[in-house]
């Protein structure tokens, strides 16, 4: 018996975001890249335009990273030198953009000063032609000072900046604005509070279409469905127009997938949960594949080898259509 | 839930002066004012300023005056179908005829113009003996037009049930009746048609009368209704849309609720 596709009708989109500017838009990256314009729920090609498929940054720190060995294997030598990382992400691992995380500038850590994370900024931006993300360590007064001095020295380059949350957003977005860059409106898992942060960042003028939403996320296992959840009440958000959560997500995978036991524990200790090399990228790509399917516009990762599965996974939904 | 401005109406004075001596200035005025207020469509009526012979050309002449200043869609409002297709003919964008009456050979000449200018229908639950005073009636009205809609080819979405409220001061008994009707017409077909009321009616010459719209509106919504042709000027009044939006979880909450629902 034919069964008949029963298809919603969606009064809106998700929007469009550039991130990144050539020669002849004002930067100097060779691949500018647009998330976002998706018409319907995530894949779902049969009733609506995938219009940009979801992209992968990997993440570079100004320091030698605290990550586990196993990690860490897949990029030996570089881990001092963020512009030599960010190369190797793009030129072997194939990253679509560049997540440069300063957690070197951290107060309470190395506390780098901000003309060192002004100067990695731009020797990552001359090693690689991608696009970057640029966050701070998570001090937000520190974080506001990295921000506003990077966006100057990198004016032009249309670069996403991280992060603005409801109680400091104002610098931040003062230094998209002025230098023309794209900011993370990041929430704590609260759809109310997304929304609002969305308006108050629109009111200080910044265009909607210069917001990326990070819903902050929990790896798989801790409270990845939080996540889920609160990701598809954005997209359903978008998809019934509200333009207040129709931004393109972000989600920080990398990060929430090497921080539990599971991706940590040696082989030795938990004999039964398998070896800690195939452990450590499953935990990363299954949180990813999870989260493309809640919306996910960007991925931010690290494993070489969950990226390439994630790529390939990407590929093969985007080909369904 | 969408609103569709009323004051664009000839009888309003200064509209009905204005249709008379052919000066655009007050329907472009309400027009930015009522999108500015919240309106998603606007309602064009030219009432009986103009005399029949001369109403296609009146409504011709009101589409093309209001869409220099506003690219909201239309609800042309006449019970006058020859000056209704003369302004559809002119509409850049999708419009609304509003009305039509659950009488036959207007059900032919409606679905069949809505079909031809891809346009909405609005369909009044009532024939030539008047309006109903109970639901059951009503419904049984709106399940005519449904079927209409279905022998036309007119998509159910865009078929919009008017179950007509009466004022409230001389007609007090039809109120709880009209919420029914909302209730039991989402029901007549999956997806069902919409609904829509003409809100002022139910406040005519009340005193209270911004009270009432207010207060009925919010349990109309809480019914189901889809739209309403309303005073789209009263802040207070967009206010409970926008809260009742809230409130039936068809909008995500934020502090900044009341304001965001205007720009938007």
């Amino acid at each position: 018996m034919p069964v008949t596709l029963v298809k919603e009708r969606y009064t809106g989109k998700v929007s469009e975001v550039v991130l990144g500017a050539n020669s002849e838009q004002g930067g100097t990256r060779t691949s500018v890249i647009t998330v976002g314009g998706d018409c319907t729920l995530p894949f779902l090609h049969f009733e609506g335009k995938i219009k940009n498929r979801a992209v992968i940054a990997m993440e570079v720190n100004d320091i030698n990273p605290s990550w586990n060995e196993v990690t860490k294997a897949g990029f030996s030598g570089v881990l001092d030198n963020p512009a030599a990382w960010a190369q190797k992400c793009v030129n072997e691992f194939r990253a679509d953009l560049i997540y440069l995380k300063f957690i070197g500038a951290d107060p309470e850590g190395e506390n780098r000063s901000l003309d060192d994370c002004v100067r990695i900024a731009k020797e990552v931006l001359a090693a690689v032609g991608v696009p970057l993300i640029i966050c701070g360590c998570d001090d937000p007064e520190k974080d506001n000072e990295i921000i506003a001095a990077v966006a100057e020295a990198c004016a032009g380059e249309n670069l996403l900046l991280g992060s603005a949350e409801q109680d400091n957003y104002k610098s931040i977005v003062a230094a998209a604005m002025v230098h023309k860059h794209n900011i993370i409106a990041r929430s704590p898992l609260d759809i109310n509070i997304c929304k609002q942060l969305n308006i108050l960042i629109n009111e200080m003028g910044l265009p909607l279409n210069r917001i990326v939403i990070d819903p902050m996320i929990g790896g798989l296992g801790f409270g990845i469905e939080y996540a889920y959840s609160i990701m598809e009440r954005v997209r359903l958000g978008s998809l019934s127009n509200d333009k207040m959560l129709s931004m393109p997500m972000i989600c920080t995978v990398g990060y929430e997938a090497n921080r539990p036991k599971e991706a940590n524990a040696l082989t030795a200790e938990f004999p039964g949960w398998g070896e800690l090399e195939d452990r450590v990228v499953l935990w990363e790509a299954l949180t990813a594949s999870a989260l493309l399917q809640a919306g996910a516009s960007i991925l931010l990762m690290r494993n070489p080898a969950a990226v390439k599965l994630i790529k390939t996974h990407i590929a093969d939904l985007i080909a369904a259509n | 839930m969408i609103i569709i401005g009323e004051r664009i109406n000839g009888m309003f004075k200064d509209i009905g002066d204005a249709l008379r001596n052919k000066d655009p200035k007050p329907l472009q005025f309400w027009a930015a004012k009522q999108q500015e207020g919240g309106a998603h469509y606007l309602d064009l009526n030219s009432g009986p300023a103009i005399p029949t012979k001369e109403r296609p050309e009146a409504y011709k002449w009101m589409v093309q005056v209001i869409q220099e200043v506003t690219d909201l869609p239309l609800a042309l409002d006449s019970t006058n179908y020859n000056a209704i297709e003369e302004g559809l003919k002119f509409c850049k964008q999708p419009a609304m005829i509003n009305s039509v009456p659950a009488e036959r050979p207007k059900i032919e000449r409606v679905f069949t113009m809505a079909m031809q200018y891809n346009s909405m229908v609005i369909g009044l639950t009532m024939d030539n003996k008047g309006i109903p005073k109970d639901a059951e009636n009503r419904v049984a009205f709106a399940m005519e037009l449904v079927a209409a809609a279905d022998e036309f080819g007119l998509p159910i979405e865009d078929l919009f049930i008017d179950p007509l409220i009466l004022p409230c001061n001389v007609a007090q008994e039809h109120a709880p009746e009209v919420l029914e009707s909302l209730r039991q017409i989402k029901g007549l077909a999956n997806p069902g048609p919409r609904t829509v009321l003409g809100l002022s009616n139910v406040s005519q010459k009340a005193p209270e009368r911004h009270l009432i719209n207010r207060t009925y509106l919010a349990m109309a919504m809480a019914c189901g209704l889809d739209a309403a042709i309303m005073d789209a000027t009263d802040n207070a009044l967009i206010d409970v849309v926008a809260t009742c939006e809230i409130l039936l979880n068809k909008s995500i909450y934020a502090d900044s609720y009341l304001k965001v629902f205007r720009i938007y």
